[in-house]
Parts: structure tokens; sequence; C-alpha cells
């Protein structure tokens, strides 16, 4: 079990670095220019919106590896 | 650089000295005054004097005011109202019992002089592709995290030592990342954390002779958080408290739902015959990683700490290699 644990601590590393290279690349760059003064709140909101979706991909993306490494491990 | 090794040397040797010396007279008129608690990991029944918060917090202060002294720095003032805040929040909690909802919200109350201060840079840093500004998201980030931080710390509390002994090793951590970012300042001001936590770790080893309660386990873990702010590593300082975050993840996976600890019915862990942990097959306890870790057949207490200190310095190694990574872009 503890490799699992270890394993799925890389895991774990691995999907914050992914993240952080979605965030910079392509959410900091995002901007919008039509709703006169408020496109940076608009944008914030819309970038606060991906950030929660990515979040949750996240979560479940863990919880299915988490899962798939546990039940390995008790099966071996 | 003179001028930052004289104030580290000091407040360093003040954190350790102000913990290891205040504990035994703490334990002491903790015990007098029948503010005890039972050691639920053992099967005799041992009563422990808690919470030991209080040494914890008068380490801090005294370290960090010191450092004030040298540095004038409003990132000092942000650790030590927030982190006391944290303190006031988990004493309260020691003494009575409070609903799901006070901690979070408590806390993030807690978290707010960070922001009144303007002891934050509201660009988030990655490693390899650079930082990201998010100035309205990052006040958010602010609110969430020290109930975060301050709450992950608590919930790896279950063991003796642990909740210390895993503090010791992220803490050094988060000071190493500092450093090798250049951010010596806040890294002096950090290193009063781990020096904290290892004098409180001397006590609260196995056998424990005080526990932290909520007081000591919120007040580290708000500290930390704060340090992640005010230092710009929150990416680092997240990687380095996994395993615990791990701890978290399982529990609310398995649970479902935000409640204390108190108010689950199953038990994850039962005792051998020979005194030692093992995981239950109780569908109604909760996932932990102790439980995860006890999977392969029973360990004594002290084999489960060992385990979860080894999990940190991993952890610990990923998020030094993390701060290095910083340098590079891609």
């Amino acid at each position: 079990m503890k490799s699992g644990l270890y394993g799925f601590l890389f895991a774990m590393w691995a999907l914050i670095i992914i993240g952080g290279g979605i965030m910079v690349v392509l959410l900091g760059p995002f901007t919008i220019q039509q709703f006169g003064d408020f496109h940076w709140i608009i944008a914030s909101g819309i970038k606060a919106t991906i950030g929660l979706i990515l979040v949750l991909i996240w979560i479940l993306i863990l919880s299915k590896l988490k899962n798939w490494i546990f039940k390995k491990e008790l099966n071996s | 650089m003179i001028e930052l090794i004289i104030p580290a040397i000091i407040s360093c040797i003040l954190a350790f000295s102000v913990v290891y010396f205040t504990t035994p007279p703490l334990i002491k008129i903790l015990t007098k005054n029948n503010f005890t608690v039972k050691d639920m990991n053992k099967k005799e029944s041992i009563m422990v004097a808690r919470p030991g918060g209080i040494s914890i917090i008068l380490g801090i202060i005294v370290s960090e005011i010191v450092l004030y002294g040298f540095f004038q720095l409003n990132e000092i003032l942000a650790i030590i109202i927030t982190t006391t805040a944290a303190f006031l929040i988990g004493y309260v909690d020691d003494r009575k019992v409070m609903g799901g909802w006070f901690k979070p919200v408590t806390l993030a109350i807690a978290a707010l002089p960070i922001i009144f201060l303007g002891s934050y840079d509201s660009s988030l840093a990655f490693p390899l592709f650079g930082h990201v500004d998010i100035p309205l998201l990052y006040l958010g980030l602010i609110i969430f995290m020290i109930p975060i931080t301050g709450n992950t710390i608590n919930s790896i509390d279950v063991l003796n030592g642990v909740a210390s002994g895993f503090m010791v090793i992220a803490s050094f951590t988060l000071s190493i990342c500092l450093f090798i970012l250049g951010n010596y300042e806040i890294a002096i001001v950090s290193l009063p954390l781990g020096f904290v936590s290892l004098a409180f770790y001397k006590y609260h080893k196995i056998p424990s002779k005080i526990f932290p309660g909520d007081s000591g386990a919120l007040a580290f873990g708000a500290m930390y958080g704060t340090i992640a702010i005010v230092g710009g590593v929150e990416i680092i300082a997240a990687i380095a408290l996994l395993p615990a975050v791990i701890n978290s993840f399982l529990f609310l996976s398995s649970v479902k739902r935000i409640v204390e600890h108190r108010q689950i019915k199953g038990k994850p862990v039962e005792f051998t015959t020979d005194s030692k942990l093992k995981a239950t097959n109780d569908k109604a306890a909760p996932v932990t990683l102790v439980r995860l870790i006890l999977t392969n057949g029973p360990l004594s207490e002290k084999q489960v700490g060992v385990a979860i200190f080894k999990l940190g310095i991993f952890s610990g190694t990923l998020s030094v290699i993390t701060a290095f990574m910083m340098g590079v872009s891609l």
C-alpha cells in the first residue's frame, strides 16, 4: 500500500504542474475588450469559472486514480 | 548578510527555547486543573494534557516580535495576527464543542489581516510556465487558504507526535524553498515555525505528554498558510503538505460532506491483541491516510508515524524540486 501512496503523491504533484501550465498558458493571457469598463471583471469571472471547472476535473481524476491505484494494490 | 544572520539565529533560539522550557510547566498546570483527554490510540486509559497550543503560540509570538524589531515588515505583523487569531479559534474549540461551520468561517475571518496589511502579491507562480496575475481571485484564495491549511494540519493530528513531526518536515522544507528562490527575509521569518514544531515534538512524540489541541494545530496550519501567501510560494507550500492534503481528500471523498471527526460513527482503526493498530472493515468508517497505511497489516503507532514522516519527506523533496523548477522557463 505504501508504494501506492507514493504513486498517488507523485500523480498529485504532476497534476499540479500540468494544471499550473494550463492556468498560465491558456487562462492567463485571456482578455475581453467589448464590454467597456467592465471587461476585466467579466474576464476575471470567466477565468474563475474555468479555474473552478479545472479544480473539479482535477478532483475527479484524483478520485479515479485513487480507486485504480488502491484497488490494484489490494489485489496484488 | 550579517544583518540577516543575527536576527535569524536569535529568533530560532528564542522560538525553540520558549516552547522547550514553557511546555513542562504547562503540562503540570493543565494536569493539575484536569485539562486532560484520553489518548484514543492506546488500549489502556491514558490521560494526556491538552491544549499545548499555549506554549506553541508563545514561541511563535516571541520570536516573530523579535524579528519585527529587526525588519519592520507588514508580513510579520500579518503572520502574528493571523496565527494568534487561529490559536484563539482553536482554543475556543478546545474548551467548548462548536459546530462544523465554526472553524472554517472564523479562520476565513482570521485571514483578513493579510489582505488589510497588503502583505501579498496577487500573482500566482507556477513551475516551468511562469506566473499568472489574478488580483480579484487572489483575495478569494487568501480567504480559502488559511481555513484549508489550518484544518489540514488539524486533520493529521491523529497519532502521537504526527502533527508536530510533520510540521517540522513541512516548515523546514518551505524555509529551504524560500532560500532557493532568494526570498531571504521571509525565509528567516518562516524558520521559527520549524523550531517551535521541533521543540514541541519533544513532548508530543510517542508516548505523548501533551497534545497540541485544535489551538496548536490551527496555529501551526495558519502560520504555514500565511507564510506561503506572504512569501509567494503557495504552490510549493501545497506540495510540501500533500500527505496531509491526501488525508483530507480521502476523508472528504469517503464521507462526502464537511463534518467534525467526532460526528463520524464508524471506526477506521482498531487494536490488535498486542496493542498494534489495524485497519477495520467498517464500511461506515471514513477512509483515512492511517487506514490506508494499515491495509497491508497491523503496525505499531510509532511505525505508522514513521510512514507518515517518510511521505512528508517525499513530498518535501518534490517541493524542493518544484522550487528549482521555478527558475526554469519553457
